[in-house]
């Protein structure tokens, strides 16, 4: 679905493109270049008197500067002389205009100009969007096809996230389970994503993220048993509170670490590639990820095993308390892609339309094309870190209550499906209290629910219970039954 | 449970208020030239007596983090060429260890890291290369793992590949390990085997917040790298009177916390609250054992659990790690070479089972006190 406004940033650029980056980046940067390679000592040497024949600059027209005398000398020299036997003669082309320089690190032709690429172009990566801050479409947009039912379905699954969090939040508070964090913020990157994926698309998330479960059909019910870590929990209450997953939704369970999926989501395609699915996977991480060792290599892998994943980075300002500044001083995610030669975009992450759009072009692009894309989702995150962290220690309330009350991406794209007819405020109040209410059921149904079987401390090890967790686990049983005292009575033996 | 352990501390050596000058004229931080507080340290004997300093030494009552952020500070106002960075440090740290340090000192000593372990470390052996001391903090033990590569290779093998020309002496990690109770896998891990198996840095585990601030304090100026694992479920929990000054405690130096007869405990850091309390009901059943803090895994301190096995003729360890591979492996065939023909029971291992760290079967996981006792029992009557 191509919209009016959607820039990708390709390999090979667009005018529009060179213009934006036009400091940093080029078809293929020039290679400078003083002492030719073939050097004899008898050819015009350049005023320092060295060993060495001045290179010319090789490039096309925009690279070349004003002739220098060490260019002028050069060129009397006749391109026979220049060659030494045995040197393979293909290393040139006929035309010495367009002679391109073939070390196997990179393909590019020469400059005598001594040029650093700047570290940053001159402007940044403009932002791609199509609803503004009150939800009215900006001037140019060109909105995609969606209909009522679709934008209500993820406007509904945006306020149920929201609920959830709100409510889960306050129980972790209130002691009914251990920890808990939420998407505030962020509720339009994940369910605008979800919506523009496929449920054969395999999802690797951070944390943040439920609302891709959430659209794909887990209920309040799985979450609330996950967070209770009780027998319903899928992950056998080993796991804390948040770390979901559910093969069947094809979303691999999540662990702590940060960006480990990455690289295993870029394994994931290639299988996915390699057994000729309809189908890419998904990895999304935080701007904070984007520092671990995992990212650089889930992008050059991707890259180079051409797999179709799509990376989607929610750059929310924080990582825990370090601002983006402590974290990459480059113009945020989005340039890192071309470090990897990936196509590239910035997103308004608090727009759901622009949101929508970019990934599901994106999604075009990885599977059509066999290749990764790279989506920086800018937003912010509302949130403390985790309920384990008091983020006014570190930012000012201001600015929470400013994107809270202000840019909040739920009531964005409320407004605009009012503005369509779809929505009013009977529909919202409806909707708000269904939301609470089963919340709120889903709850108090884990809260009564047993904890999972003593068992499952020692299984899934491995497939099968080795000799040693055999061993272990009787041992534990004789001392429950010698101390019953002891041990929780939540946990049936 | 854990409980405080406010019993008297055993050894506090008190460095001299001239140490700070001493260290700024040595700027070799490794390199066979010792600090001048190290060669305070080891020139005065320490860890024989077991009085405590008590009234000429001013003491705080203070808790795990707070002892640290004590250390820290002395580490940076001693040494100019002492530096803290870590992932979420400038704002005082998760665990709140780094309070106010980057206010006292400035963001150029102190300093939030992009969030990467091995570059926290690689940066951290290069800084500390350059004869400085370079105190890392990674934020959970469980995620150190991506900066094993530069720990394993790098730091424990700097001053050996070099034929002693280079070191980075001056590195000390910090990570918090172990259970708190809801971490599940990933924020309760105690992962000091893998390091006791790397030959050319120091593991070191303190057990409460007055030994914390001294071996911290060794560590950082100790002439090797060293990781250090604070007990983080003790970071609040631990509060104990806290000798107010610059001091070091010694490493590769077991403490006997508790002298017994019967039966030789050795363990560290959270641990050791868990099996004083399985010393004292072993003690209402007539069992008297001695508890030995080992306080350094690596290179650790064979001799005094050696004396104290030839004494007792039984031993038990106890970590939280899983059994298999975990450092009382080691403690327990080194003792059995020692001390074949003296033990008068197979060494017991009472550890956390052969499993990921488990969330709701934390209570079972764990190296309980009712285990340590069964497990004395068995010992004793074996
Ligand atoms: C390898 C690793 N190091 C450190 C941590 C501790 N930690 C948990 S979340 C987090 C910050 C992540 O920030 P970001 O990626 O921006 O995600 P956000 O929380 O903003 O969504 C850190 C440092 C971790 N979980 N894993
Ligand atoms: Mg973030």
């Amino acid at each position: 679905m191509a919209t009016r406004g959607l820039r990708v940033l390709a390999k090979s650029s667009t005018p529009l493109l060179r213009r934006t980056l036009s400091n940093s980046i080029s078809e293929t940067r020039p290679c400078a270049r003083i002492l030719d390679a073939e050097c004899s000592g008898a050819a015009a040497l350049p005023a320092r008197g060295s060993c060495g024949v001045p290179a010319r600059s090789y490039g096309s027209a925009t690279n070349r500067t004003a002739d220098t005398e060490l260019s002028k000398n050069w060129s009397k020299t006749p391109p026979a002389a220049r060659r030494l036997s045995g040197e393979p003669e293909k290393a040139f082309s006929d035309d010495e205009d367009h002679e391109i320089l073939d070390y196997p690190g990179a393909k590019t032709n020469f400059t005598h100009e001594m040029t650093f690429i700047p570290e940053t172009a001159a402007e940044p990566v403009p932002c791609f969007r199509l609803l503004n801050d009150f939800g009215q479409p900006l001037p140019w947009a060109k909105l995609p096809q969606m209909d009522a039912e679709l934008a209500t379905k993820i406007y509904r699954n945006m306020v149920n996230l929201q609920t959830m969090d709100a409510i889960f939040y306050e129980a972790q508070r209130q002691g009914r389970f251990s920890f808990y964090l939420t998407t505030h913020g962020e509720e339009a990157i994940n369910i605008a994503s979800a919506a523009a994926l496929s449920p054969q698309d395999v999802v690797f998330t951070q944390y943040r993220e439920p609302g891709i479960l959430m659209w794909r059909g887990f209920t309040m019910q799985d979450f609330a048993d996950q967070c209770f870590g009780n027998a319903a929990d899928l992950g056998k209450g080993r796991q804390m509170p948040v770390h979901y997953g559910s093969r069947e939704l094809n979303c691999p369970t999540l662990s702590s670490p940060i960006a480990t999926q990455l690289p295993q989501a870029v394994g994931a395609a290639y299988g996915l590639k390699m057994s000729r699915k309809d189908a890419c996977s998904v990895a999304y991480f935080g701007d904070g990820a984007s520092s671990e060792g995992d990212f650089h290599a889930a992008l050059n892998f991707a890259a180079i095993l051409e797999t179709p994943t799509i990376f989607i980075c929610r750059n929310n300002g924080w990582a825990i308390s370090t601002p983006t500044n402590d974290q990459f001083r480059s113009d945020g995610i989005v340039v890192k892609g071309r470090g990897y030669g990936i196509r590239s975009i910035r997103v308004d992450g608090m727009d759901t339309l622009a949101l929508y759009c970019a990934v599901k072009e994106a999604r075009k692009i990885a599977i059509e094309e066999s290749r990764p894309v790279l989506i920086e989702a800018l937003s912010y995150r509302v949130g403390h870190h985790s309920t384990s962290d008091d983020s006014s220690k570190y930012r000012k309330k201001a600015e929470i209550e400013h994107w809270k009350l202000v840019r909040d991406p739920v009531n964005r794209f409320k407004k605009w499906i009012e503005a369509q007819g779809w929505w009013d405020a009977k529909s919202e109040k409806a909707i708000r209290s269904e939301a609470r209410s089963s919340v709120i059921a889903a709850m108090n149904k884990a809260g009564q629910k047993q904890k999972p079987e003593l068992s499952n401390l020692f299984t899934d090890v491995y497939d099968s219970l080795p000799s040693n967790l055999r061993e272990q686990e009787l041992q534990l049983r004789d001392v429950i039954a010698k101390y019953p005292r002891g041990y929780p009575t939540d946990v049936p033996l | 449970m854990r409980i405080s352990i406010t019993r008297a501390l055993s050894i506090l050596q008190r460095c001299a208020r001239d140490c700070p000058q001493q260290q700024h004229s040595s700027p070799s931080v490794g390199n066979s030239t010792l600090s001048g507080a190290v060669r305070l340290l080891s020139s005065q004997a320490l860890a024989t007596s077991k009085e405590p300093e008590a009234g000429n030494v001013p003491k705080k009552s203070l808790n795990l983090f707070s002892a640290i952020n004590q250390a820290l500070h002395i580490a940076l106002e001693t040494d100019p060429r002492s530096y803290i960075f870590g992932e979420d440090v400038n704002f005082g740290g998760v665990f709140r260890c780094t309070t106010n340090l980057a206010d006292t000192f400035g963001k150029h000593r102190v300093f939030n890291t992009p969030l990467c372990e091995q570059g926290i470390v690689g940066f951290a052996i290069g800084l500390a290369a350059m004869d400085n001391r370079a105190i890392a903090e990674i934020q959970f033990a469980d995620y150190i793992y991506p900066a094993f590569d530069q720990i394993v290779n790098e730091a424990a093998k700097f001053r050996y590949r070099s034929g002693n020309q280079f070191n980075c002496g001056g590195l000390t990690i910090r990570a918090p390990y172990g259970a708190v109770g809801h971490g599940g896998h990933y924020h309760s891990q105690s992962p000091e085997s893998f390091f006791c198996h790397v030959p050319g840095i120091k593991v070191v585990i303190p057990r409460s917040p007055a030994q914390a601030k001294g071996l911290l304090l060794s560590s950082i100026r100790d002439p090797n790298p060293v990781v250090f694992f604070e007990p983080k479920w003790l970071y609040r929990q631990s509060v104990e009177d806290v000798p107010e000054g610059d001091y070091m405690l010694p490493l590769s130096k077991a403490e006997v916390m508790r002298e017994g007869t019967d039966i030789t405990l050795v363990g560290w850091g959270a641990q050791l609250s868990v099996m004083e309390q399985a010393c004292i009901d072993a003690s209402k059943e007539g069992i008297s054992c001695e508890l030995i803090d080992l306080r350094t895994l690596i290179p650790w301190d064979r001799e005094t659990v050696e004396a104290s096995v030839n004494k007792t003729g039984r031993l038990l360890v106890s970590h939280e790690a899983p059994v298999t591979g975990g450092f009382g492996a080691e403690i327990s065939a080194s003792i059995v070479e020692r001390c074949f023909l003296r033990l008068e029971a197979p060494v017991a291992r009472v550890c956390g089972y052969d499993t990921p760290f488990p969330l709701v079967f934390e209570p079972f996981y764990m190296p309980t006190k009712n285990k340590i006792l069964d497990a004395i029992k068995t010992s004793v009557s074996y």
